[in-house]
């Protein structure tokens, strides 16, 4: 069955993404720490650490890994040890887009899971662009990533670097502005100036899954242009498409 | 025709101080207490929830549970539990302990179903203490 080896293969390139995010999480634990600190209850460093380690631990202990089993498999971890918000927010939101990648993963099916995956931290949530959060980093990666590959029509790498870009801006626009969720939103005026750990956490994974990727297709890092369109513009796309997204116009207007 | 109640709070003991309280008045509803990080600290697990979920569910004439939680992320954690569990379940919006003594009230009336136990215990609200 060609399709299965396929299908393993790809399993194992994921597990080995998930391994890279689990050794750069611990890298940076002290940063995300600082970070939370700041605004929140300093264990944000401390509990995604040990919750990639205990996931990565759980994806490589599985034989013959699929891409939807790996998914679910380190999202049931992050649930369970990560704690606090983190844990169903990064964790719950992935066993849920992990049945995405059911028929393996393609330029669609990763589309497909990564906006399942932020619709499910945005619901579960219940934050929109503007909040300071995480949904700060991942809207316009998700949205860059899709319009780059179904209307720009690039070759994955590009598209998924494209996504850390706007990832990346995304991370840098919850410095200026106020915490409206978690424990940061109890400061008020006072989260002005810090920068969100999970948002921060977020492109820590997304640069990770790039880097990983660029390894699997032994290619440099794509560089991207500066100027890449991100919130707006993405926005603009969906309703072009007429997607029936109630959250776009909120989407630019909290972008604007 | 039965409707069961899941209490899920950050620590373990509050969360079975509530039951022991909702209890007294609850006849032979089934009521499950949940809570704590599972590793003796505080925080919430949604696996543990959604075992609790499937206990107080009961057999197939269940009418399905309400859950009542306490603080933020164990709201998210019952919600996760909700979607994976096979169970018919909804969170009541309503202060825990309150919740849980006028949830389980109203789950002894014969008549009772989801909505209406989910709409006692959210009346819960609206309590006056003094």
């Amino acid at each position: 069955m060609s399709e299965e080896n396929a299908a393993s293969g790809e399993g194992e390139a994921v597990v080995v993404a998930v391994e890279a995010v689990a050794e750069r999480i611990e890298a940076e634990r002290d940063r995300l720490t600082d970070l939370d600190s700041a605004i929140g209850d300093a264990d944000h460093g401390g509990n995604m650490a040990r919750g990639w380690a205990e996931a990565a631990e759980a994806a490589s202990d599985l034989e013959d890994p699929d891409p939807e089993t790996v998914a679910k498999t380190v999202g049931k971890t992050l649930m369970s040890e990560v704690g606090g918000a983190s844990g169903p927010l990064f964790g719950g939101s992935l066993v849920f887009a992990g049945a995405e990648l059911a028929d393996g993963v393609t330029p669609e099916t990763a589309v497909a899971f990564a906006e399942t995956y932020l619709e499910k931290v945005q619901d579960r949530g219940d934050a929109r662009i503007g909040d300071a959060t995480m949904v700060d980093a991942l809207t316009p990666a998700v949205h860059t990533f899709k319009k780059s590959i179904e209307v720009d029509d690039l070759p994955p790498l590009e598209a998924l670097a494209k996504a850390v870009d706007a990832a990346e801006r995304g991370v840098a626009f919850t410095v200026p502005i106020r915490a409206r969720k978690g424990r940061a939103s109890y400061l008020g005026w006072r989260s002005v100036g810090h920068q969100d750990p999970g948002a921060t956490s977020a492109l820590f994974i997304l640069e990770e899954l790039l880097r990983v990727a660029a390894d699997r297709l032994d290619r440099e890092i794509p560089e991207v242009d500066a100027t890449s369109p991100t919130i707006p513009d993405d926005a603009e796309a969906d309703d072009a498409e007429a997607d029936g997204d109630d959250g776009t116009d909120a989407d630019a207007e909290g972008a604007a | 025709m039965t409707v069961g109640l899941v209490v899920v709070s950050h620590s373990e003991r509050a969360a079975e101080g509530i039951v022991e309280i909702a209890a007294e008045m609850a006849g032979e509803t089934r009521i499950e207490a949940v809570g704590g990080d599972g590793r003796g600290g505080i925080g919430t697990v949604p696996d543990e929830i959604e075992g609790a979920l499937a206990a107080a569910a009961g057999d197939e004439d269940g009418d399905g549970v309400v859950v009542l939680v306490d603080l933020g992320s164990a709201v998210m954690n019952a919600e996760v539990a909700i979607d994976l569990a096979d169970v018919d379940a909804v969170i009541a919006d309503a202060p825990v302990l309150e919740g849980a003594v006028n949830a389980a009230v109203a789950a002894t009336d014969p008549n009772a179903t989801l909505e209406s136990v989910r709409e006692q215990a959210e009346a819960a609200a609206e309590i006056s203490k003094v």
